[in-house]
Order: structure tokens, then sequence, then C-alpha cells
């Protein structure tokens, strides 16, 4: 057989059927659900009389709307509620395993999945969500969906779908300290911009990606939707493997060793093709720090503000201007000397363990600064939470004067009641820095953790 | 779903590239769970002078004069063209359905994001790719000619201008079937249900640990 990439594998492995087109049928192994993209799924199944096609491939958790706060008096917005308490119902009706509010595997379910082995390589696995893309971390093929593929998976277990391009990010030599997967997501997507990787699904390869922990495979994988890609993935090795074993969902004993010798051809074979290569010195990256409205509009935190007037594309020149007016910013000020309002370590891509370990190491012994008016640690899981506090994590941030909150998606989107105001600047560790996203008129810095911690301590962004 | 066949509307230009699906649809919005009734939202936070939440009557908010479809000559728009990218961020399908309650059955762009453009398929919205030169002067002549018209086929994958020549555009030939007759993925999937459980039981031997124990 010819060589072929990792994404070609998975593809292959997943086809129930290709028309002459090429218009293929493709299994679902995984389907996450959560309360914003699903009720009318559920409805739709319901007015047509459909079943779920496989009951045990679907895994449910509240994440979006959850309050961050004390739980026990339940979500106070009634239409945040009602959207929870159909989740509920939903999953019960359809006899769906679900994490509640109130399991303490509850959490956000890009980072429930991974933590209960749920997320497996080989798989496909989807979710209404855009940030499916996280679980390619390992080796499966993952992404978002909207509602009207949620229902269609929940009824066939199947999508129908068209073969994307491969693309490879190849990422090689060792980052500099202080520099994170985080960091090395956004200098790629400053590379390739927010489209350019529409059409391809990327593979990210070469030992610095290598030597990153599953969770920072994850803060890649999660991003690759923001550089446009259909699916972002790893190809499976020890560290893979070592993550998985003995998490609730992983293979029993007795099929271990069947699992472990199939997910070993999880790479890309010597000579494969790919349509697009691109190609990244690690050791040249910097911790990296957004100024604009879209996740490419980044610089490193020893740059300034670029100016718009040295942009020669005139479009170009006319979106960076509009990004300044909104995030308030004046071309040519040093990143570093950017004050901060309020910050924000959470969301799928930085709310694992590692992630809070990175930004406490940051933040021990010290207080946030006085400018800043509110700064949220938000655990991506009940688990998590429960991690850190057993490691005593949480004691170092509540002392440094960082809330310590419950699990949710948080201020990432601010659809529960973490939000900025108009004009408050945020660092976050999120993933988008739209427009309103964290509250209309909010302005959004994504940043690692390690940044987040420190603009938290020092009122700006520094060198970590 | 609405069928897609012919449609002849006013272009309304929404001159950004980039354009996400929190700005098309924002998120407290997403709170519905109900899959119509999106529309008086759609660009709320651009469209508004106030701050919108889901339950309030759209109809006494006051609407930002600045902003291009309050504009008196685009009322009633049917075809939204667009610049590159547009539709990324989320994959709420909240985006489509508030584009479609609102009027817009057809989008015309350089390039779509691709969770997006899928969703528009499921909810009879056509999604157009046309070359950056060829949008360009669509933007141009909007611009220029008040009430100015589309007329977009389908079946013939054509645009016709009222003044130049007809446009021609590419279309998945499953799509165009589907949006053509209003089908409903689901029904056509549903059909292979002996090629979906052949599937299953020779993966089953496979990956026995993807089926549980």
């Amino acid at each position: 057989m010819a060589a072929r990439t990792l994404y070609d594998k998975l593809w292959d492995s997943h086809i129930v059927k290709t028309e002459e087109d090429g218009t293929s049928l493709l299994y679902i192994d995984r389907h996450l659900v959560h309360e914003v993209t699903s009720p009318q799924a559920f409805e739709g199944l319901r007015l047509a009389g459909r079943k779920l096609w496989r009951v045990e491939s679907v895994l449910a958790t509240p994440d979006h709307n959850v309050p961050t706060t004390d739980r026990s008096q339940g979500i106070s917005d009634p239409i945040s509620r009602l959207q929870v308490e159909t989740l509920d119902q939903n999953c019960l009706d359809f006899a769906i395993t679900e994490f509640g509010m109130d399991d303490q595997r509850q959490g956000i379910v890009h980072v429930i999945s991974p933590e209960q082995g749920a997320t497996l390589p080989g798989m496909t696995l989807v979710c209404g969500d855009s940030h499916t893309s996280t679980h390619g971390a390992f080796g499966a093929l993952a992404f978002g969906i909207g509602t009207s593929e949620v229902e269609h998976v929940l009824a066939t277990q199947c999508l129908i779908q068209k073969k994307s391009k491969n693309m490879q990010i190849r990422v090689e030599g060792r980052a500099p300290a202080g520099v994170t997967a985080k960091d090395i997501i956004l200098a790629i997507i400053g590379e390739i911009g927010t489209a350019g990787g529409t059409g391809y699904a990327v593979e990210f390869a070469g030992s610095a990606i290598q030597s990153l922990s599953m969770e920072g495979r994850m803060s890649v994988c999660n991003m690759a939707i923001e550089a446009g890609a259909r699916a972002g993935m790893v190809a499976v090795d020890d560290i893979t493997i070592d993550y998985i074993k003995g998490r609730p969902y992983a293979p029993s004993e007795d099929q271990w060793p069947q699992a472990v010798l199939a997910w070993r051809d999880l790479v890309s074979d010597e000579g494969a093709f790919f349509d697009k290569v691109v190609n990244l010195d690690a050791s040249q990256i910097q911790p990296q720090v957004t100024w604009g409205t879209s996740p490419e509009m980044v610089v490193s935190i020893n740059d300034r503000v670029p100016d718009p007037a040295e942009e020669s594309d005139a479009v170009k020149a006319e979106g960076m201007q509009a990004a300044l007016d909104y995030m308030g910013l004046t071309a040519g000020t040093p990143m570093s000397k950017i004050k901060v309002d309020k910050v924000f370590i959470g969301s799928c891509t930085n709310s694992r363990i590692e992630d809070l370990r990175a930004a406490a190491l940051i933040a021990k012994g010290q207080k946030v600064a006085a400018n800043v008016k509110q700064a949220l640690v938000v655990p991506g899981s009940g688990l998590v939470k429960a991690q850190a506090e057993a490691e005593g994590l949480h004691e170092i941030f509540i002392e440094a004067g960082f809330e310590w909150r419950e699990p949710g998606c948080s201020m990432c989107l601010a659809m529960n009641a973490d939000r900025l105001e108009p004009g408050e600047r945020c660092a976050s560790t999120s993933n988008r820095n739209f427009q309103g996203r964290q509250g209309q008129g909010g302005r959004t810095h994504l940043v690692s953790p390690a940044m987040a911690a420190a603009a938290a301590i020092h009122g700006h962004f520094t060198q970590v | 779903m609405q069928a897609f066949t012919t449609l002849k509307g006013i272009v309304a230009p929404m001159d950004r590239s980039n354009v996400d699906t929190d700005a098309i649809i924002p998120k407290q919005f997403l709170k519905s769970i109900k899959r119509s009734g999106f529309g008086p939202n759609l660009f709320d936070e651009w469209r508004y002078l106030d701050h919108g939440e889901p339950g309030m009557d759209n109809s006494q908010r006051q609407l930002n004069p600045d902003f291009v479809l309050n504009q008196a000559r685009y009322q009633g728009a049917s075809i939204l063209v667009a610049r590159k990218n547009f539709g990324c961020g989320s994959s709420r399908e909240h985006a489509p359905w508030a584009l479609e309650d609102y009027g817009f059955r057809a989008i015309i762009a350089p390039s779509f994001a691709d969770i997006f453009f899928n969703n528009c398929f499921k909810n009879g919205i056509l999604p157009i790719v046309l070359d950056e030169t060829v949008v360009e002067e669509i933007f141009q002549a909007v611009f220029a000619h008040e009430g100015y018209e589309l007329e977009i086929d389908l079946q013939a994958q054509t645009i016709t201008r009222p003044v130049g020549s007809n446009i021609g555009f590419e279309v998945d030939s499953f799509r165009k079937y589907c949006l053509l007759n209003g089908l409903d993925d689901i029904g056509l999937t549903l059909q292979k249900v002996d090629d979906i459980r052949a599937y299953e039981s020779r993966r089953k031997v496979e990956a026995p640990w993807l089926f549980g124990a």
C-alpha cells in the first residue's frame, strides 16, 4: 500500500461507503454533547420519531452555561437554567450518560472526554463545538459540527463528508524557556493566518510537538480551528499511550495489547504525501500576545503594537485600524506596557492541570496587582479542580488574590455570569479574541497560562 | 428543509473579512432551545445601539444607523455579499438560522469557514465561493446601484447580473441535489442502514475496544 498520512489512515478506517462523486459516509465512534448545540437536535429526533443509533457512543455534560460560583443555589438566569435542564431531560429520555452539574466529573466537554479515556487514538470524534479539534492530540480524527449534524450522528452514527487535503505543520527544535504549547500554536496562526488551514486536516509534527505533554498537544490541536483547519492531530507515541492507560473509558486489560498494537500504526508513513507543508523553528518563538480581534493578530511580548500605516495591503490595513480602535490601542506601544483590567485562566485551551501548575508557579508568593479588578482561575473539570487542590495550587491562587472557581467554559465566551464589561481589557488563556467574545465591548488578549498569571501579578504583560 | 432552486433578490454588502459567528449571532441568544426566531438578533452588536438580551422587544430598540443592513436601500435583501473567511469561529448553527430567519438565502464570498459552510447547506442557504476579483466587482456594483439585484440559478450554476456576463459557480453535486430537492440528510443516510451495520460488524473485530466491553 502507498505511504499514507495519519489523516489518510483515520479517514480510510472509518469509511462506510463512498459515492462516485467522492462523498463519503463516515462512521463516528464518539459523540460529545453539551447543552448549547443539542436541544434542537433532540427536538428533531422527537419530531421524526427517530431513536439514537448507538447510545453508548454519546457522552454529555453541561459546560457553557454553568455558574462557576457556588452551585448549591442552581443557575440564577432562567434561560440558562432551562437550557441545562433541557440537556438533563434529553439525556434522561434517551438514556445518555451525562456528567451533570453536580457530578465531580463534570467540566468542559473537551477536558472531560480525554480525562475519562473516552477520547482514544484511531477514533472519529465529533461534538457540536468548533474546539472539538482538541481531541486530535490523541491521533484521532476530531472535528466540530453544527446542530443538524449532531442530529444526524445521533440518528445514524455517521456523517456525510468529503475528504480534506493533508497539511503538515512541522515545528522543530527547542522552544526557549517560558514558551509553551499556547505560544507555539499562536505563532503558527500568526504565520499561516486564520484561513491558512481552510480545506485541510492538519498534522502537527516535529520535535517541538513530540516533546509536548498530552495537555500541551491538546492546547495546540484545540486552536487548529482558529487557523481554519477542519481538524488538527498529532501522531501517537508513548506519551499518548501512557496518558490513556488506566482511565475509566480506556480499553479493558484484555483488549489493551491489541489496542496499543493498532495505535502504534497511527503515525504518518515515511514518504507520505502532504498537499502543503509549513515549517517553524521553535527556537525562534517567543511568548505570544494577541493585539487585535482575530487570533492571527499576534506578536511576541518583545514586540510593539503593529502600525497599519506600514501595511501595504489597503484592505488589511483598514482591518488592523478597526481592530486597534476596538482594542483601544495605539500603534507602536510596546506589548509589555499594556495594562490589563481582568485575567482569565481557563477554557478548553488552557484549563488542565499542567496549565494551572504553570500559572501557580508564577503566582506563588505574589499578589495580584492593584489595577487588576478580577483574576479568575477556572479549572476545566471537577477532577482537575480536585487534583489542583490536592497539590495545594488553589491556596497559592487564593493567597495571591485570584478567585478559585467551579469548572466550566466561563469567561471564554461569557454565556454565564463571568464576563468583561465594555472597555475592559483581559489577559485570557482562551482561544478567541473576537469583538464582544468575552462580553460586549470587552478587549481580549490571548496568552499562555504563564503569561496570564504574570499579567495578573504585574498588572501588565511582561516577559515570562 | 426549504428547497433552493432559483433566487432573484437585492444584494446587501458585508464589507469586512473574517466575520465570525459570534458577530453573526452573539452568545446570549444561543441559550434558546428553539431553532427559529433568531432573525431580529442577526448581527445584534452591530445592528443596535444598546446591548441585546434574549426576550427583549427588538422593535423598541434603537437601531445603529451606520450599520449596513439598517440602510433603506438594503431592506428586503436576500443575498449577502461578503469578504474572505466568512463565518469563522464557533460552530453554532444559530448563525445560518439567524441569516435565514432574517431573509438571506444566498451568501457570496471569496472563502467561507468550513463548519459554517456545511451548516448553510443544512438550512436551505446557498453559500457561493467566487474569485476575489469577481466578488470585488459585485461589491462595486452594489455600492454604485441602489436596489442592485442578482439572479441565482442553482440547477444551471449561474448568477445573472443586470449588466455584464453571467457568472458560473461550483457546487458539490450531492449538496446541490439535496438543496434543489429540499432533502433531509438523515433520511438519505438511513437508506444505507445495511452498509452501516456491515461496517460495524467488521469494525467490532478490528477494534473491539471502540464498542465497549
